[in-house]
């Protein structure tokens, strides 16, 4: 039983199958779709250049071949450990072997934006999209609320639709928690210059507007009139069955190496899961992104086959350096890495197109790569591989990353 | 509706009615045909859609762009007919391509 027909849920079904896995497959989604890639809609789908259905990940007729029963619209209300059983909130109740957690995350929301209120808009589905695009009309003011990557795509596209975009952020800098302050630089300076006005060390105390948002109000009393807002200050985990069942979790359903939660018999995947990072001396992390999503849930759906038939081989999949991308404007940004703890940073290329490195005791752990395609997946192998290389090494532009991956390629790479 | 061939790395034949406009990655997953991971659904950045287009069909495909070539200078097991199939968009003049898989996309 898979909970949550998202990205990690959708690719935990057919990784089992993949693996041989016999047994019923049954996935559950409270979105009225099949599973669906989810980083188009603050991107080309919210412009209106991607239908929905170029969305989806795999045809209706693909489930059915790979005999994997979808139930679409069905929301899960409780899990029942002691009888292996979920509640829906039909009240009707499905049983499992073993359960896969893959219920997402959703958007926070401040105390003061909990109701709904038309105009006031959060980013994380295919219906959400449907509501915010019709507003979304040239000369309407937008304001977005957190200059995260969700917040910083939506206000690039609003002003390709022609909206006045202002942005509200509590940081001094765009991308504060997740970004140097050299790319967070970059980023506020292209969004200035697509006409995008920052307010930094905002704070934001509520919502004007009755049944329609009319503005913002800011701590200080002061109100900033505007058509519609966005919320786009993170996500928090869809962990409330877990730990309502008692598993453990702390901002996540925690699991072990195998996306095991504290049950043995439940297992959790993607955005709702925090698990160990092998490539960072297992740190403990919750990561939103695809490739954290679907690496999950190749790992518990390796397990789990196996598991079922231990005496057929199964192939371990491949563990990688996390990595993400963001699309704002026609620039291309492509991260690897987790940069937390980083001591260093070198800075390769100049201008528009840069690659910034995150070092630590000379060891590349990250690297943000901005129009510099051609340096990321040389960065991902320097990453991945733990590799230390010299700063001019890096920092030399007439170097091509695959040079410098072998004047890196020293035995000191095993060090760590 | 172009047809695509898929031959996974093991000889395994599949056929699919694709959709014109769409690429021969889209197609590949949308029917879950087994070789073709497309981690990163298309953005160019992954290199997990890599196939190698049948040599009768090379021409007529345009030349992979920059960005795809850097993409798959770090592939594994990459041949002059390596692509990846995320950024061929299917035309009907495509109808009958054949592109195999390698072993392993990681
Ligand atoms: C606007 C946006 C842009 C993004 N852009 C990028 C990007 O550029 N690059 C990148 O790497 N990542 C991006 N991400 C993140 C990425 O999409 C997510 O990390 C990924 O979708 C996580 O997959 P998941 O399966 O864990 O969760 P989801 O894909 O969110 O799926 C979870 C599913 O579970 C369902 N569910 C939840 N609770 C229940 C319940 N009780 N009963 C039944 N069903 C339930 C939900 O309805 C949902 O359909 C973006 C995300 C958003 C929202
Ligand atoms: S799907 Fe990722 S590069 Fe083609």
């Amino acid at each position: 039983m898979i909970l949550g027909a998202g990205q990690a849920g959708g690719e935990a079904a057919f990784r089992l199958r993949a693996n041989g896995f016999s047994g019923a497959i049954t996935l559950l989604g409270e979105e009225p779709f099949l599973p669906y890639q989810r980083p188009p809609l603050s991107k080309a789908h919210l412009l209106g250049d991607m239908a929905v259905e170029a969305l989806f990940l795999r045809e209706s007729s693909a489930f059915e071949a790979a005999d994997i029963m979808v139930h679409t619209g069905a929301r899960a209300e409780a899990i029942d450990r002691a009888a292996r059983e979920i509640r829906l909130s039909t009240g009707e109740r499905l049983g499992y072997d073993r359960l896969i957690l893959a219920a997402g995350s959703s958007a926070r929301r401040p105390g003061f934006a909990r109701g709904e209120l038309q105009g006031l808009h959060v980013l994380r589905s295919i219906a959400d999209v449907a509501r915010l695009r019709p507003e979304m009309r040239a000369g309407a003011r937008l304001a977005v609320i957190g200059a995260g990557y969700i917040g910083l795509e939506v206000a690039a596209i609003a002003r390709k639709l022609g909206l006045a975009v202002t942005v509200f952020e509590a940081a001094d800098r765009p991308l504060a928690r997740v970004a140097h302050p050299m790319t967070a630089r970059f980023f506020r300076d292209l969004h200035e210059t697509h006409g995008v006005r920052f307010e930094f060390s905002a704070a934001i105390a509520g919502i004007e507007g009755n049944t329609r948002v009319t503005g913002l109000r800011r701590a200080d009393g002061s109100v900033f009139a505007c058509d519609l807002a966005l919320l786009g200050i993170g996500g928090i985990p869809e962990s409330g069955l877990a730990e309502a069942a008692g598993l453990a979790c702390d901002n996540g359903i925690v699991v072990d190496d195998s996306m095991r939660s504290t049950d043995p018999a439940i297992f959790a995947i993607g955005d709702c899961c925090r698990r160990p990072i092998p490539l960072y001396d297992r740190r403990m992390e919750r990561l939103e992104s695809v490739h954290n999503a679907l690496e999950s849930a190749r790992i518990a759906a390796f397990v789990i086959a196996h598991e079922a038939d231990p005496e057929t081989p199964h192939k371990a999949p491949m563990l990688e350096a996390p990595w993400f991308w963001s699309d704002q404007y026609d620039v291309k940004l492509q991260i690897v890495g987790l940069s937390a703890g980083h001591d260093q940073i070198v800075l390769r290329g100049e201008g528009p197109c840069f690659t910034l490195f995150y070092l630590m005791s000379g060891r590349v752990l990250a690297a943000d790569c901005i129009n510099m395609p051609g340096d990321f997946p040389g960065a991902r192998k320097l990453v991945q591989e733990r590799l230390r290389v010299a700063p001019e090494i890096l920092r030399d532009t007439s170097l091509p990353m695959k040079e410098i991956l072998r004047l890196a390629a020293a035995p000191v790479a095993q060090s760590q | 509706m172009p047809k695509v061939t898929y031959i996974e790395h093991n000889g395994k034949e599949h056929v699919v009615d694709a959709t014109l406009g769409a690429s021969v990655m889209d197609a590949a997953v949308k029917h879950n045909i087994p070789g073709i991971d497309a981690d990163c659904g298309g953005a160019c950045a992954c290199a997990t859609c890599h196939v190698y287009v049948d040599e009768a069909w090379l021409g007529q495909l345009d030349k992979a762009g920059a960005m795809e070539q850097s993409m798959l200078d770090f592939a594994n097991e990459v041949e002059t007919n390596s692509r990846l199939s995320c950024q061929i968009k299917l035309t009907a003049a495509l109808d009958g391509l054949v592109v195999r898989m390698p072993a392993s996309q990681h």
